[in-house]
């Protein structure tokens, strides 16, 4: 695999505080609460960076601003931001994304990431790479890949 | 004494190094018990292993020696004499020479040096000798690490116990000490160094003498450890922590005052680094050694150490905002202090303890000091202070109060310092005079609301008023006064407290601020807090103070900050006049506030909110016994006001306002009785004046409401009487006899003789609880509320007469009757005393009277007949057969009424319950002969006629929840209820069985239908150990009851409360067994339960059971994964957050466990 880290030295920024929600108890028993931005950032927010042990939260990987869902419409669209231009990381970290939120959302969302416009030398090849269902089947069988997904993914089940 | 055969070959044994270190081992304990009897002398031994201890082999003589020593340690309480004890020490001194050998001398040295002087120990004399011969001989840290710690041991025992013998080594010691720990690195040696140099600094403390030509040498070797570095995680092999080190090098630092001129140096270089722990440290250490070190020493390096100090306080204070409303009302402006500060701040009171001259006039003289007061006052807004303002501005006030609290002369001068350039700032000084009549509530311009100078003076104010409370026993209050700073106080006391409440008053009117509010309420607290003795604050500036609060608080139409700070000063005000017993204050705090607000009840313009003038008031109750006491007759007062209007005018306003009331008296008022224990006499008038208005109200009506106010006052009625003592029991209870039996709706009469039936009444009395007027029905249920609350010593009059009146009612559907009925036959006495009370009577006879009664005797035509014939020879209780007549409504009532008896027979553990039982059983059994009925299902029975019998085997299943949940109601400790222990496993472990054996023996669906709820209602009650004992036999029925209470909405919490039974074994150690059993059966139910639609908490739970479940063997719980996880998905868009992230959890689990290429 790679020699060397590619961003031997990342700026690690301060986690959020878990917003508590607040639900009211007496609330009506049937009332939907629909998935929104919050929910999905709970999801993805822990997954640990394949090179770093940092959160891709710590990170700034992925930012709750950067992430539009449509629960009418199952649809949800995360944007992220790899920490540096050339980071080959990024393929790795996108489809840690994807496969999480695979596991995580119901099976009627149609799930999109890409990277944030303007931050990586290979933008579009990489947007290709991640939003083609075959490709990322692919990758899922290679059981290397697999292995490191899964373990950028366990802090986020604890 | 032994054959030398018998003991010889366990020195062989030892000594061969070829032999394992289990025998040798055995070999030594067997010689030590040997020795220990005095089956064998130390004599004998020694020369029988001449040969062993005195060989040139170096193998076999060094395990010779430790054969020795090993004995030694293990005989330390046996006596000795001292010649022997003096030949072996002489023995091992030598050999403390013979490198090859040292193990076993250091260990015999030890042990002997170890004895004490009642089995013979070790002259003097000898223990220089092994002092001397360890300086010569031994190089310690050449040693392996076993070996050095023996030694630093020898040295600690030697210094500990033999001080004067080796004290006269003089130099030589100090050098040799030196030398052995110079380079130590292993934390186990290094607390028994910094130990070792602790004890030498107490043997040689004169500034002469050996150690103070050694000091330098000894301090660099110590030095290099500070800041202790120490990364080994917990958990290791030896028990040492950071912070054991730290305190032990602590402790050796501190030991001499002659480690100063190295010591401190040291330390203040370290307070620059930028490492955190060496700054916590160094503080730590600092504060330790000044006191150890002495003023003269620490004469010079003041100025250093305050600038340290200055630094670390106002760059490390804190980060982020400090008045965090997050918190509910801090006592303080609160904020966390980090570590670093939190030390200084405690060095610098030990400093300033210490020597308050210097350190306070470098304080004072400091120019840095002065900038920053200069720069936090030069805004005058909390808002537009910028951020390192704000920091500096808490630091100074933490230093502020840290530097004044510590003495009445410290006080002084930072008051001196401080307090007239505040009041300049703030612009009182000047025109003192003029501001005193200026009245309250003008505004203040805010061109004078310095929040710097507020917040420092009010702080200043605080450290003063704490520095005079604690001390007020310590110093005499005549030296107090004539404190300068008093003067000045009181001086400004006027200007201040007027200057502090506009600038409320004016922030109530508009945005402001929270800091200002906080600090504003802080500052008039202080000023009213100070003691009464002490006279700075006059008593028309504390009147006023409480006057503005008072406008506050009655002025406040929400809960504000500024409302709720208010509240809680005046609470504090009550508490601390009450606690110092200040009667001039007391009188005061009681006409203004408590006065003012109580008789704030009745008026209804204030604009304040009904229940937030309720709180407020029992808040302030609750600062003092006496405003207690005045707060609960201004309540008493607008009780009975109001119920008189309700319940003779039907006034609904007055409804409306005595339920809150009732509530607050219930919820605040009443437990803060409960808390005290005393003045039972005052609960006592307010129960005896409700039933005087019961009394005298013979137009009772009430309207709308009614029910809410009835459970209310029933409420109270209960919580009151319960806290009230036997005798005023007694008298209650009469007076509400009395007036029940003369309202003339209830004929209460002597008992009838018990052969005749009563059932005529029963029946001639209507069946519902419609026909009873309103006051009959008040007067009832108070009357049952009463009887709930008794003590079990307290007794009834007209026992007999009580009961069936009561019984009588029960039929109605009057379910506090039945409660009542149930908490006399709990409380009844078994047996009477020979005294004869004559309307007294026992439990037996009680229950005579309720099966005589026959209230529900035999007259239809049902199939009750049949298992009454079966079960008539048991008891004569079973006669209370409930087939009185066909109406359902009568039947179920009755079936309420036994379960609230049962309940009482039950928690006393009396055997009667099983009569009770039974006859529910029996209901529940009942549509097995009767097939007429027509077999229905979703029977909620809306429809009167055919499928009555369902409702009424409803309520009997329903019984069984009664009888076994915990009632908040009646029958509880808090109503005095006798209870036996372990009652609800003794009652599950008989109808376990019995109820097991009908569920498999039923045919019909209805009756197992309802088999199944009662069997739910009792096992969801019980104690899960208990279930768990058993739970091979019950999780296949508790699955099907689960299954059955799932099906209707209504028993949602049923279901839930069996899930939590199941989840209860799933989780519990020894359920593992029985739930691997059933696992197939337990996830079908489970994942059954994943789409309930009526309760969050039943998915929740179910999933998270799941999860629990995917940790048993693989091979019982793989065959079911595709399907969990097919039920999974879909829980995954629950609509409920809550679910769906459990889900997604529940879903790793299950998916993890094999290949996740199916579903990645």
């Amino acid at each position: 695999m790679v020699s060397g880290l590619i961003n031997a030295n990342p700026v690690v920024y301060e986690r959020k505080e878990r917003r508590v929600r607040t639900a009211p108890f007496s609330a009506d028993e049937y009332a939907v609460e629909p998935i929104d931005q919050q929910e999905i950032f709970d999801h993805i927010r822990d997954i640990k960076d394949p090179e770093h042990p940092y959160s891709l939260e710590e990170l700034k990987v992925v930012t709750e601003d950067a992430i539009e869902v449509d629960d009418k419409h199952s649809h949800v669209r995360v944007t992220f931001t790899p920490t540096v231009e050339h980071c080959s990381m990024a393929t790795v970290i996108g489809l840690c994304l994807r496969v999480k939120l695979m596991r995580s959302l119901p099976s009627r969302y149609k799930v999109d990431i890409r990277i944030a416009p303007g931050t990586h030398a290979t933008e579009a090849a990489v947007n290709k790479q991640l939003n083609d269902k075959e490709r990322v089947a692919a990758a899922l069988e290679n059981p290397n890949l697999l292995d490191m997904v899964d373990e950028c993914l366990a802090p986020t089940y604890a | 004494m032994a054959k030398s055969s018998s003991w010889v070959p366990h020195i062989e044994a030892f000594v061969d190094s070829s032999r394992s270190s289990s025998q040798q081992n055995e070999s030594l304990e067997a010689l030590a018990s040997l020795l220990r009897n005095d089956v064998l002398t130390i004599e004998l031994l020694v020369r029988e292993m001449e040969m062993y201890l005195t060989t040139t082999d170096n193998v076999i003589r060094s395990r010779g020696i430790l054969l020795l020593g090993e004995l030694l340690a293990r005989l330390m309480v046996k006596p000795l004499e001292n010649v022997t004890v003096h030949s072996l020490i002489g023995f091992f001194t030598d050999r403390l020479a013979d490198w090859q050998a040292l193990r076993g001398a250091l260990i015999g040295c030890l042990a002997l040096l170890r004895r004490k002087s009642s089995v013979g120990m070790v002259s003097g004399s000898d223990a220089r000798l092994v002092g001397q011969s360890y300086l010569q001989n031994l190089q310690v840290q050449s040693l392996a690490q076993h070996d050095r710690m023996l030694c630093f041991e020898l040295l600690e025992c030697l210094l500990d116990r033999y001080s004067d013998a080796v004290a006269a080594l003089g130099d030589d010691l100090v050098y040799g000490i030196c030398e052995a720990i110079d380079g130590e690195k292993d934390p186990r040696c290094l607390m028994l160094t910094f130990h070792l140099v602790e004890v030498l600094a107490w043997l040689f403390p004169e500034p002469s003498g050996p150690l103070a030509s050694f000091a330098g040498d000894i301090f660099e070797i110590l030095g290099c450890y500070f800041p202790i570095h120490f990364t080994h995680q917990q958990g290791d092999d030896f028990d040492i922590k950071r912070d054991d080190l730290s305190r032990a090098l602590m402790l050796a630092f501190s030991s001499s005052p002659l480690f100063e001129p190295f010591a401190i140096p040291l330390l203040l270089e370290k307070l620059s680094s930028s490492l955190p722990l060496a700054k916590v440290d160094s503080f730590r250490y600092l504060s330790h050694c000044v006191l150890k070190y002495g003023v003269d020493r620490m004469g010079k390096h003041a100025k250093a150490i305050w600038s340290s100090l200055k630094d670390a306080i106002f760059t490390f204070s804190l980060q982020g905002n400090i008045f965090s409303l997050a918190s509910d009302l801090p006592d303080t402006m609160g904020f966390e202090e980090n570590d670093i500060t939190k030390e200084a701040l405690i060095c610098l009171e030990k400093v300033i303890l210490q020597n308050d001259g210097i350190f306070l006039s470098l304080i004072v003289d400091d120019e840095d000091v002065e900038m920053i007061l200069r720069s936090v006052t030069i805004s005058n807004s909390y808002n537009s202070l910028s951020v390192e303002s704000k920091q500096k501005l808490l630091a100074f006030g933490r230093i502020i109060v840290v530097s004044a609290k510590i003495s009445s002369s410290s006080c002084d001068r930072i008051f001196h310092f401080l307090f007239p350039r505040l009041m300049d700032i703030l612009g009182l000084s000047s025109s003192s005079l003029s501001l005193e009549c200026i009245p309250y509530g003008s505004p203040v311009s805010f061109g004078q609301l310095n929040f710097g100078a507020i917040y420092l003076c009010t702080e200043l104010l605080a450290a003063c008023r704490d520095l005079i409370v604690g001390s007020e026993d310590i110093a005499p209050q005549s030296v107090l006064m004539q404190v300068s700073w008093c003067c000045l106080l009181q001086r400004f006391s006027g200007p201040l407290t007027t200057f502090l409440s506009s600038s409320l008053v004016t922030s109530m009117k508009q945005e402001n601020c929270d800091a200002n509010i906080y600090s504003g309420v802080k500052g008039l607290r202080t000023l009213a807090t100070f003691p009464g003795w002490f006279l700075p604050i006059s008593k028309s500036i504390f009147e006023n103070i409480l006057t503005v609060f008072m406008s506050i608080l009655t002025a406040g139409c929400e809960e504000t900050l500024l409302w709720k700070l208010s509240l809680k000063a005046l609470v504090q005000i009550g508490t601390f006049t009450e606690k110092f017993h200040d009667s001039e204050r007391a009188t005061s705090y009681m006409n203004i506030v408590v006065g003012k607000i109580v008789s704030s009840i009745s008026l209804d313009d204030s604009s304040m909110p009904y229940s937030l003038k309720l709180d407020a008031i029992a808040e302030i109750g609750g600062s003092g016994m006496h405003f207690m006491l005045k707060v609960i007759q201004g309540l008493e007062e607008a009780i009975s006001a109001n119920f008189f209007e309700a319940s003779s005018k039907g006034n609904l306003k007055s409804v409306e306002v005595l339920i809150p009331l009732l509530e607050c008296f219930s919820k605040k008022v009443l437990p803060w009785f409960h808390k005290t224990s005393l003045f039972e006499d005052i609960v006592f008038h307010f129960v005896i004046n409700i039933w005087n208005q019961m009394e005298a109200n013979t137009t009772f009506n009430i309207g709308i409401k009614a029910n809410e106010l009835l459970d209310v006052t029933m409420m109270v009625m209960r919580q009151a009487v319960a806290d009230c003592s036997e005798k005023n029991q007694g008298l209650i209870v009469q007076k509400a006899y009395n007036i029940l039996s003369s309202s003339a709706s209830f004929s209460l009469k002597e008992p009838m003789p018990l052969s005749i039936p009563l059932k005529t009444e029963g029946l001639q009395l209507t069946q519902n609880l419609q026909d009873f007027s309103c006051r009959d029905e008040w007067l009832i249920s108070l009357f049952a509320s009463v009887i709930m609350a008794l003590r079990p010593q307290t007794c009834l009059p007209d026992v007999r007469v009580v009961l069936e009146l009561f019984m009588s009612v029960v039929l109605k559907g009057h379910v506090p009757a039945a409660q009542a009925l149930g908490s006399i036959i709990n409380k009844l006495p078994a047996t009477i005393d020979s005294v004869e009370v004559s309307r007294a009577c026992t439990l037996e006879e009680a229950m005579v009277i309720i099966s005589k009664m026959n209230l529900w005797s035999v007259n239809g035509n049902s199939s009750f007949r049949k298992c009454n014939v079966i079960c008539k020879s048991v008891e004569n209780l079973t006669d209370l057969d409930i087939s009185a007549n066909n109406n359902a409504m009568v039947q179920t009532n009755v079936l309420v009424g036994l379960a609230w008896i049962g309940k009482g027979l039950l928690m006393r553990g009396h055997e009667k319950v099983k009569d009770i039982t039974m006859t529910l059983l029996r209901c529940l059994l009942s549509t097995i002969n009767t097939e007429l009925l027509p077999i229905q299902h979703g029977l909620s029975g809306n429809d009167s006629g055919q499928d009555m019998h369902p409702l009424v085997m409803k309520s009997a299943a329903d019984a069984f929840h009664i009888l076994m949940s915990d009632s908040e109601i009646c029958l509880n400790k808090r109503f005095h209820a006798t209870v036996r222990p372990l009652y609800k496993q003794h009652f599950f472990s008989i109808m376990m069985p019995i109820l097991l054996s009908s569920i498999t023996g039923s045919d019909s669906s209805i009756t197992r239908s309802f088999l199944y709820r009662a069997f739910g209602h009792v096992i969801s009650n019980t104690p899960l150990v208990a279930v768990i004992t058993e739970c091979k036999k019950l999780i296949p029925v508790l699955l099907d009851s689960l299954a059955v209470s799932s099906v209707d909405i209504l028993d949602k919490d049923l279901t839930y409360s069996l899930l939590l039974v199941i989840s209860g074994i799933i989780m519990d150690e020894n359920g593992r067994e029985a739930v691997t059993e059933n696992a197939h059966i337990i996830i079908n139910c489970l994942v059954g339960l994943l789409s309930y639609p009526h309760m969050m908490l039943v998915r929740e739970t179910a999933i998270q059971c799941l999860v629990a479940m995917s940790g048993l063997p693989h091979v019982r719980i793989y065959p079911m994964r595709t399907q969990v996880l097919r039920a999974i998905s879909k829980a995954l868009d629950d609509p409920k957050r809550v679910v769906r992230q459990e889900a997604v959890r529940c879903r790793q689990a299950w998916a993890s466990m094999a290949s996740r290429s199916l579903y990645f």
